[in-house]
């Protein structure tokens, strides 16, 4: 049941991940992240990390593709010009990724032992009560800095994107 | 019906990675490559969350979280810079806002 | 395993035919609503009191043409409707309608699902439901659908802040994030609901929770994406028939999800004003008798014509309800079942009430309103309840 699960989500990723580089209209490059996004949710919610499942389709799915897709309306980015590439990018680009992919993978095999396995229930650490408690005490100081990092992009994002005062 | 190896994840987060950096190298609209950045740090997201399932630990579940924080935080500036550059160059394409001599 | 998948199925088959029925019949609650505000009568004719007039929508919505602009961006037109309908009725599996029952030798909660993030999922679905207006307004090719839909999503992510804000006050007075435990924790009577208990009554954020509700569903007064329906059309434009009535029914079933948050997070969901023990088993009867009486009354000295077929039949149909409360099988299950519906309807009802009455606001007031005034207020909010619920333990 996991490994059904685990792998239609992770062909769902993969394929909506290629639709991000592959196309040409922005918007559907945004769908396409938005889909890769729900995926990995359902991913997390395999590897018992509720919490994270959660914030990534309130924080990631939710708001930040929001931003995204707000600005490709408003900016009404057109689809981009299929230009030639030089003729060794597009004999040699797919088999070399394909290649960097499978030495990723052979090595990452290799590495981990096949001892190892995620099954739905193996992880229960995961819930809000244990992220809350890791976040305010050892990762305080993480924590505090963070809120200021938000408080500078908002101010960040306010002064660049408004329109200029007389 | 077992249950699913552990490098399996990892592989998926390796593969979804290399789609990040060749969709950041390959593309030439601005808002795809930052689409593309968001791709790379969701494959570093599960690598993070699977390595805390391996640990037995909550740490890699707040390095995520702090992951995604950060990134909230870069899409909100880099999305206000990409509007200021659209505004003043009139074009999404990062060829033509290059004004380098050569 | 086995018998958890049946009676899982039975589950989501019950409640999503009582679901969709609400759904069709809140329609004509509002139009009655609204038309007695109006010192009229509201639909009538067809059928009885017109509670057959949601049946007529329906046939009207079906068979009308089902037509497609030619210029318009084919997958995302198709998925805009699909996505706000799932998203809006995907909210209503976590719901707890009551405690864990054992009905028939079988002993299953009145929910669909128990997850112990349960107010996460909730918050979780209504950010994916902006999608769907969004996707509305650019897939239309049309600039009033676009114009529409960017200012509706505009003004429900921004609304999305001080609506999770005011969940985080009761959170942390309730100390889950499950639902059904939320409600266990307000357990006993009115005094522990978390509105009027606790180191910090939720008064505030209560308030803070029906406005930006209000804001998140695009109900009066912040419909202005919407009245620009009445006027030019918003993000729905081009949409007819099923379509058309996916986003219709989305928006309802919003308002039915929000209401059940309110009275789950709020008014202590399912539990009864005073203990059952001290005579509130009789409440559910006593108010269907007083209606039946009241209907009978207005049944013999009609004020239409057709009011005296119609009311005694409705008189007696109130009388048979109230011997169904008073049934010892049915206690443990229809009573909470009865509160529950009734704090949702007395939200629902609140909802119908303001959009009747009140104007709407201009969309620069409420972006302003938010940002200056709600969001801050939210924030107040919780940082008075933390200090407040840290002090008091």
């Amino acid at each position: 049941m996991d490994v059904i699960l685990f792998l239609v989500f992770a062909v769902v990723a993969v394929v909506c991940a290629i639709n991000v580089v592959v196309q040409t209209h922005p918007i559907s490059s945004a769908v396409s992240l938005i889909g890769v996004m729900g995926s990995l949710a359902v991913l997390y919610l395999l590897l018992g990390a509720e919490f994270i499942a959660a914030a990534q389709v309130i924080v990631y799915a939710g708001a930040i593709m929001v931003l995204f897709v707000f600005v490709i309306m408003l900016l009404n980015a057109g689809a981009e010009a299929k230009e030639g590439r030089s003729l060794m990018v597009r004999f040699l680009g797919l088999p070399a990724l394909v290649m960097l992919l499978g030495l990723l993978a052979y090595f990452v095999q290799r590495l981990f032992p096949r001892g190892d396995s995620v099954h739905f229930g193996g992880f229960t650490g995961g819930s809000p009560r244990d992220i809350g408690m890791a976040l305010f005490t050892t990762y305080l100081l993480p924590f505090e800095a963070t809120s200021i990092l938000i408080l500078i992009a908002i101010v960040g994002a306010i002064v660049l994107a408004r329109k200029e005062m007389d | 019906m077992g249950a699913v190896p552990i490098s399996w994840f990892l592989t998926l987060s390796a593969v979804l990675f290399s789609l990040g950096v060749a969709g950041f190298l390959l593309r030439r609209s601005i808002i795809t490559v930052f689409m593309s950045i968001e791709l790379m740090l969701n494959a570093v997201n599960l690598s993070f969350v699977t390595f805390s399932y391996q640990l037995k630990k909550v740490d890699g579940h707040l390095l995520a979280f702090f992951v995604m924080v950060v990134a909230a935080a870069e899409a909100a500036v880099g999305l206000a810079i990409i509007l200021t550059v659209f505004k003043n160059r009139k074009t999404l394409n990062i060829d033509d806002v290059d004004s380098m001599k050569n | 395993m086995d018998s958890f998948l049946v009676i899982s199925l039975v589950k989501v088959a019950i409640v999503f035919a009582v679901l969709l029925t609400t759904l069709a019949y809140l329609q004509w609650v509002e139009r009655k609503v609204l038309a007695h505000i109006q010192v009229r009568p509201g639909p009538y004719r067809v059928g009885p009191h017109g509670l057959l007039q949601p049946v007529a929508d329906v046939i009207k919505l079906l068979t009308k043409e089902d037509l497609t602009p030619p210029f318009v961006n084919q997958p995302l037109y198709l998925l805009a409707p699909f996505l706000a309908m799932t998203m809006a009725l995907l909210s209503i599996c976590v719901i707890p309608f009551g405690p864990v029952i054992t009905v028939g030798g079988v002993r299953t909660a009145m929910q669909l699902t128990d997850l112990n993030i349960g107010v996460l999922f909730v918050l979780a679905v209504t950010s994916m439901g902006v999608y769907g207006v969004v996707f509305a307004g650019w897939a239309s090719n049309n600039k009033y659908a676009l114009l529409g839909g960017l200012r509706s999503s505009a003004q429900m992510i921004s609304y999305e802040l001080p609506l999770s804000l005011a969940i985080a006050s009761p959170l942390l007075v309730s100390n889950t994030l499950s639902l059904s435990e939320l409600v266990g924790k307000q357990a006993g009577g009115i005094w522990n609901w978390n509105v009027f208990h606790g180191p910090f009554p939720q008064v505030f954020a209560f308030v803070i929770f029906l406005i930006a509700a209000f804001a998140e569903t695009n109900r009066v007064p912040f419909d202005l994406p919407e009245a620009e329906n009445e006027l030019v059309a918003g993000f729905h434009v081009e949409y007819s028939s099923m379509k058309f009535a996916s986003f219709f029914m989305s928006e309802y079933a919003n308002m039915i999800t929000v209401s059940c948050m309110a009275t789950l997070l709020f008014l202590g969901g399912w539990v009864a004003p005073w203990p059952a023990e001290y005579g509130s088993r009789f409440v559910p009867a006593a108010i269907f008798v007083a209606a039946g009486l009241v209907a009978l009354y207005h049944g013999l000295n009609p004020r239409r014509r057709r009011d005296k077929y119609s009311l005694p039949v409705v008189a007696a149909v109130f009388f048979v309800m109230a011997g169904a409360f008073l049934l010892p099988m049915t206690q443990e299950w229809l009573l909470p079942l009865f509160w529950f519906a009734a704090k949702t309807g007395g939200i629902l009802f609140l909802f119908m009430w303001v959009r009747g009455t009140l104007p709407r606001f201009r969309y620069d007031q409420l972006m302003g309103f938010t940002w200056k005034w709600l969001f801050p207020a939210a924030m107040l909010n919780l940082l008075v309840t933390g200090f407040l619920v840290a002090w008091w333990s």
